[in-house]
């Protein structure tokens, strides 16, 4: 009869919590990058000229069809053995924020399609420039119709964060295998771990939810759901 | 139309194709300051389309056309500084849907002209008291009905104080009721002397409100006159076009 035994839990609290705090700042750090370039591939994309719109395929493209791990390892040793020296954690979040980015830019370009023409020529009517016009009349109604499509997107970054103890990043699947290569208790450590991601991801979409009800006051006015 | 005034709108012999298609075929037109023209016609006789000139909204090939001052036919005409002095309301009321009423009336004056935002707020409840809307200075768009929505896009307009309003079709959306409130708010403009061009399917307004009358037909000034000339038609396509309208 297998007993489980829980008591790595107490021995390795501080490796834990330290797990899961690099887990949230790797997170933190590569939320409002990554949508920053999403948001100007996706206007690159729609609106820029013949080169920029082509760059910008190509980067997304790029980027949606290969491995999330293959790009960090591309990033932290190919750079390396260029004798450019990148931190792990710096690695990884510039990792998260040019794979996110190129999501992102897919479900903003989305966004902005749903606009129709008439506001924009209405903003031009009004002498706002093309940049006004985008941040004050575009961008916020874009991210509001896809507000649901980026939440998740943040979250499976969150996710995929897991990968970056590949280039010894001791976030929190790092640590797990840490302490299940000390304990062989992988049952219940890996256990424990899902645990915490489940966490850590239903907190990221309570605090991302917040941020919608304080950045969009006509849903809350009106109480239409996201 | 007195000499001594400069037309604030002139358009001479002006041309515009889509592609092969020429839909105006040498506008000659002039509006004097306080003046109020109607454009009437049917679909596709380019009432539309000159109006939209007007702003730079449209291109044109050749012939020439001043408005305020700016010269629209040079190769580089400044949209931004011509739009501030021609305000235009459109069919499909085009409010941002995430402002409030006030915001939407505000966000131009604040971002182009950078008034501040306590005279911003004093702007919005002046130019929405003259289309009568004081009270929905905190709705949003969607709280509104089609006649409210279209009298913000007017006060919209107003807030940059534009010296040339063009309105084009503007109740066509709106059924018989809302439309008296746009057409009300339009009058009340119109009597305060504000300069207008206006696209429109309302017999009846036109000739009340109009202190000139352009029929067009086919991409051409067919019949021009004051707004009697409606009761009166001088050529055949009028007379079919008012019909029993009146």
């Amino acid at each position: 009869m297998y007993e489980f035994d829980f008591s790595f839990l107490s021995d390795y609290l501080p490796d834990l919590i330290n797990g899961v705090w690099l887990t949230i700042g790797m997170t933190v750090a590569s939320i409002l990058p990554g949508f920053l370039l999403g948001t100007v591939v996706a206007v690159a994309r729609l609106r820029g000229g013949p080169w920029a719109q082509r760059i910008a395929t190509i980067y997304v493209e790029a980027i949606r069809n290969t491995p999330l791990i293959i790009q960090v390892f591309w990033l932290f040793f190919g750079l390396a053995s260029l004798q450019v020296h990148v931190g792990s954690f710096a690695a990884a979040v510039i990792a998260l924020v040019i794979n996110v980015g190129a999501y992102t830019a897919e479900i903003m370009r989305a966004g902005f399609q749903t606009i129709p023409r008439g506001q924009l020529e209405a903003a031009s009517c009004l002498s706002l420039s093309p940049f006004q016009s985008l941040v004050y009349i575009e961008v916020p109604q874009a991210v509001e119709r896809v507000y649901p499509a980026l939440v998740s997107q943040f979250v499976l970054m969150m996710l995929a964060t897991s990968i970056m103890s590949q280039i010894s990043a001791e976030e929190l699947t790092g640590v797990a295998y840490m302490i299940q290569s000390f304990t062989f208790r992988g049952f219940e450590v890996y256990l424990v771990i899902a645990v915490l991601y489940l966490g850590l991801a239903s907190l990221l979409r309570v605090v991302l939810l917040g941020i919608a009800e304080v950045s969009f006051p006509r849903r809350r006015r009106l109480r239409t759901p996201l | 139309m007195s000499g001594a005034t400069h037309p604030m709108v002139r358009f001479h012999n002006l041309h515009k194709s889509y592609g092969r298609v020429e839909v105006l075929k040498g506008i000659d037109l002039e509006v004097a300051p306080g003046q109020v023209v109607a454009l009437i016609g049917r679909s596709g006789s380019g009432k539309s389309t000159a109006l939209r000139c007007v702003n730079g909204l449209e291109r044109f090939q050749a012939g020439e056309l001043h408005v305020c001052g700016h010269d629209l036919a040079a190769e580089k005409v400044d949209l931004r500084k011509l739009r501030q002095d021609v305000g235009i309301v459109f069919q499909s009321y085009n409010l941002f849907p995430h402002l409030t009423v006030e915001q939407n009336v505000t966000l131009a004056p604040r971002k182009v002209k950078g008034v501040g935002s306590a005279e911003a707020r004093e702007l919005a409840r002046e130019v929405l008291a003259q289309v009568g809307l004081s009270d929905k200075v905190q709705s949003y768009p969607e709280e509104l009905s089609g006649g409210q929505q279209q009298r913000v896009a007017i006060a919209r307009s107003l807030a940059m104080h534009p010296r040339l309003m063009l309105f084009d079709e503007v109740t066509s959306a709106l059924d018989p009721e809302l439309t008296g409130e746009v057409l009300r708010a339009i009058e009340r403009l119109a009597s305060n002397g504000m300069t207008m061009m206006l696209v429109t399917h309302e017999m009846a307004f036109a000739r009340s409100v109009a202190d000139q009358v352009v029929f067009m037909h086919q991409g051409r000034v067919w019949e021009t006159g004051p707004g009697d000339m409606l009761l009166d038609p001088q050529t055949a396509e009028l007379r079919q076009f008012v019909g029993n309208g009146l």
